[in-house]
């Protein structure tokens, strides 16, 4: 009734084309970015931002950039922690090497270096598949990880191996280091996550992401129709990378404030991957749905008990909360195995017909 | 498809629900105090003992003081896993009920914490651990690590080793291994180590083992092709038991295997079983729980049914047990020398921080405490936030750990001026100024 799109008629290819195609999608959606940069800041407790909604924007943000690789190109990656380690050790690289240097830019160049590496540990994806590359990628956990512990130029000498985000203003604006505030990296945070999150929605529709399909889905085919694999796989590698590098300095200088290599171990890669599978393979919104999923559930789950008034203790309630963690996961996975992106698609279609279904 | 419309309901809800946590609880005449704690995860047999005496001391003042000085103290626990991320959520969860200190257990989560303390006005105290150049109180107010630092405390073990040698000069040209723990707890120690060896003249080597450090063939194939005089081990957690094992196994000489104050614990050692007779940790504190505190615990909270071991008291007085019980003494001790001066009432993180700061443990007052013989005296002023603190050897017989050396002083004057320049170094990453403390009251 309210979701109809009857009677909008689109009278150019631009219309068309449109990442929002539906006025009432459009509405939605801007009014919901608009309310996300406002309301929280204004509102929300620091526990909020600091452990709620920072982290789950830096692990959306990885996550579209694994879902990049390994939902459009069909490129399983197991290095995704690897990459994030090498965007946060690029981030403190530069921003203390060139103090001058505007943070936000940091960030990026910290991407772009991220996504050189990733280059680099792409090129076994022209030779190997699916399962064995997976197994391939791991190498670039093991050894990003095992190089940032090792050599102590990439923290700048510190005895303890920890990088430290140092104080950094955007327009007068402290956003990383001990004295911003959680508002002010919330806000950076999200800006970047849409910046990118539009790039990455434009990325895929467009020539690069139909390539990418093209590869995933039968890549002798794609080289047959003029898809270079070389270039497009290594393409791959370097965007998704990027993603990754970006998150990964987000994840120290927005979220932690300070890092030592353990935070990048292989569990973060696997929960990126979990984040892309339930979310949706190929899917950007799927990507957020999924990041979301993993973040929030865990925090929902160990403060249940306390909503509920039930004194049971820490342990057995930390157990509990990872059995259910990990059976509502593999609920999910039966249920609908395409992933949240997929469910959220029912749900819009019902309610398309929604209140008289036939 | 009623699945999926359940599906998404649980989604929904999970979604909107998941954070509306943490809502604050304001009382009056309560301290609160939060206490992260890991019983779950690989480094839940050190983090066990740990939590359980932090729960018994603190529920032992509630029980038979009423609290400090007629507050009560208040306090819930977080699981962290020795998770950093997982330790950040709890913070941030347990910061809404106003705590005044925080004892993180964990170096990683230490880091973190650090930055935040003049932010949130919490006290961070790490005892004997976390970061070492936060001894220096002149950069570091809200920071406190006594009764020593991971420096000080391989500084006493050289001495250790030179003693037992026969002489400082006896340790040129013998060959020390550190093994350690991967991460920036392991690595705290190896400054010092370098520092001592190149004024020595010993050989050292350093070995890391990688988080969270089941495997460690590799690393003890290395010590016996290298077959070192002494071995000193920084690990935590799973590793230990398995550095123990292993050593054992390789046939090292387990009294010339010592442990830092984190490696050497019951759980550490019973896995190993006779094979780790005579393996050595230092110390700061005893173990064992034939101290009158002890007595007070189980009369006040064990026969009261609120022990946190249940009805085991086997386990009551083991070392990581004593060591929060230590911890949240010198805690409450140094809100009570804050009360002592702004009075019985729940006081602000600046006056608990002022407290920390001018804490002075006599040894008539640890007697008051029960805890005579526990642990040594102790001393924290503006400057030195390690305190006065002291170092032993504590030995395995196959039962119990007995201290078997004399206090041992730390080389403060070694360690000392390298803390310093690692203050000024750390302090200025924070963009930190150094206070004057001669105009500190």
């Amino acid at each position: 009734m309210i979701y109809r799109e009857a009677g909008q008629f689109k009278t150019s290819y631009a219309a068309d084309q449109a990442v929002f195609p539906i006025v009432q999608d459009r509405v939605v959606v801007g009014a919901f970015l608009a309310l996300a940069f406002v309301l929280p800041p204004a509102l929300a407790s620091e526990y909020w931002l600091q452990a709620v909604l920072i982290p789950f924007l830096v692990y959306a943000m990885a996550t579209v950039g694994l879902n990049l690789l390994t939902g459009y190109a069909g490129q399983v990656s197991l290095g995704t922690g690897g990459f994030m380690a090498v965007g946060a050790y690029a981030a403190f690289k530069l921003t203390t090497g060139f103090p001058g240097l505007s943070i936000l830019l940091v960030f990026v160049l910290a991407g772009v270096i991220a996504a050189l590496v990733g280059i680099v540990f792409g090129l076994p994806s022209l030779r190997i598949k699916g399962f064995y590359l997976a197994v391939a990628t791991l190498a670039a956990q093991f050894f990003l990880i095992w190089l940032f512990n090792k050599v102590g130029w990439f923290v700048n000498y510190a005895s303890s191996g920890t990088i430290t985000a140092p104080p950094r203003t955007v327009m007068g604006f402290m956003v990383t280091g001990p004295e911003a505030t959680a508002a002010a990296r919330y806000v950076v945070a999200l800006g970047l996550v849409v910046v990118f999150g539009v790039v990455a929605k434009n990325l895929v529709r467009g020539r690069i992401g139909r390539s990418w399909m093209a590869i995933r889905d039968r890549d002798i085919a794609a080289e047959i129709i003029g898809v270079r694999p070389l270039r497009t796989k290594l393409l791959a590698f370097a965007i998704s990378s990027f993603y990754c590098g970006i998150a990964g300095s987000m994840l120290v200088f927005l979220f932690l404030g300070s890092a030592e290599t353990q935070a990048f171990d292989i569990n973060q890669s696997f929960l990126v991957l979990f984040m892309v599978i339930i979310g949706g393979l190929g899917s950007i919104l799927g990507s957020f749905l999924g990041a979301a999923f993993i973040v929030l559930t865990p925090i929902f789950l160990t403060n249940a008990p306390h909503w509920l008034g039930l004194d049971i203790s820490v342990a057995l309630q930390k157990q509990i909360e990872v059995m259910i963690f990990g059976g509502l996961i593999i609920f999910f996975l039966i249920v609908e195995p395409h992933g949240l992106a997929r469910l959220w698609q029912i749900a819009k279609e019902k309610l398309r017909l929604w209140p008289f279904p036939h | 498809m009623k699945a999926r419309t359940l599906t998404i309901a649980v989604l929904a809800l999970a979604l909107a629900v998941a954070p509306w946590a943490g809502a604050a609880l304001a009382q009056d005449k309560t301290l609160f105090m939060p206490l992260l704690v890991y019983r779950t995860g690989p480094y839940a047999p050190s983090g066990i003992p740990l939590a359980n005496g932090g729960a018994d001391y603190l529920n032992l003042l509630n029980e038979r003081d009423g609290g400090l000085n007629g507050v009560k103290i208040v306090f819930e626990e977080c699981e962290t896993q020795y998770d950093t991320k997982q330790g950040v959520e709890c913070y941030e969860r347990l910061k809404s009920k106003n705590p005044v200190l925080v004892n993180p257990y964990s170096t990683g989560i230490t880091y973190q914490l650090i930055p935040k303390a003049p932010v949130d006005k919490i006290v961070v105290h790490s005892m004997g651990y976390g970061m070492t150049a936060s001894a220096d109180g002149r950069w570091f107010p809200w920071v406190f690590n006594f009764p020593m630092t991971y420096w000080s405390q391989a500084s006493a073990f050289v001495k250790y080793v030179g003693q037992q040698e026969g002489g400082m000069d006896k340790l040129k040209g013998k060959k020390i291994a550190h093994i350690y723990h991967n991460s920036p707890y392991g690595k705290e120690a190896n400054p010092t180590l370098e520092e001592l060896a190149r004024r020595l003249g010993f050989e050292l080597t350093l070995l890391a083992v990688d988080h969270p450090g089941q495997e460690q063939k590799a690393t003890w194939l290395q010590v016996r092709r290298l077959n070192p005089d002494w071995i000193y081990i920084s690990g935590w957690g799973v590793m230990n038991q398995v550095a123990v094992k292993e050593a054992a196994a390789h046939g090292m000489k387990m009294d010339r295997v010592i442990g830092n104050w984190w490696t050497g614990t019951e759980a550490d050692v019973i896995p190993a079983g006779d094979a780790a007779k005579g393996y050595k940790s230092m110390a700061f504190h005893a173990a064992g729980s034939n101290f009158k505190v002890h007595q007070e615990i189980f009369k006040h909270v064990y026969d009261k049914g609120k022990g946190a071991y249940g009805t085991d008291r086997s386990r009551v007085g083991e070392v990581l047990y004593n060591r929060f019980v230590i911890n949240a003494m010198l805690d409450t001790e140094a809100i009570r020398t804050a009360m002592a001066k702004f009075g019985n009432k729940p006081l602000t993180g600046e006056q608990v921080r002022w407290g920390f700061e001018n804490l002075n443990l006599t040894e008539k007052r640890l007697d008051e405490l029960g805890m005579k013989g526990l642990l040594r005296p102790l001393q924290v002023t503006c400057e030195n936030h390690e305190g006065n603190g002291v170092a032993a050897v504590q030995q395995w017989d196959g039962k119990q750990w007995k201290i078997v050396s004399d206090w041992i002083e730390p080389m403060r004057e070694v360690v000392r001026p390298k803390l310093e320049a690692a203050a000024v170094e750390e302090g200025k990453k924070l963009g930190y100024t150094m206070r004057d403390c001669s105009k500190e009251k």
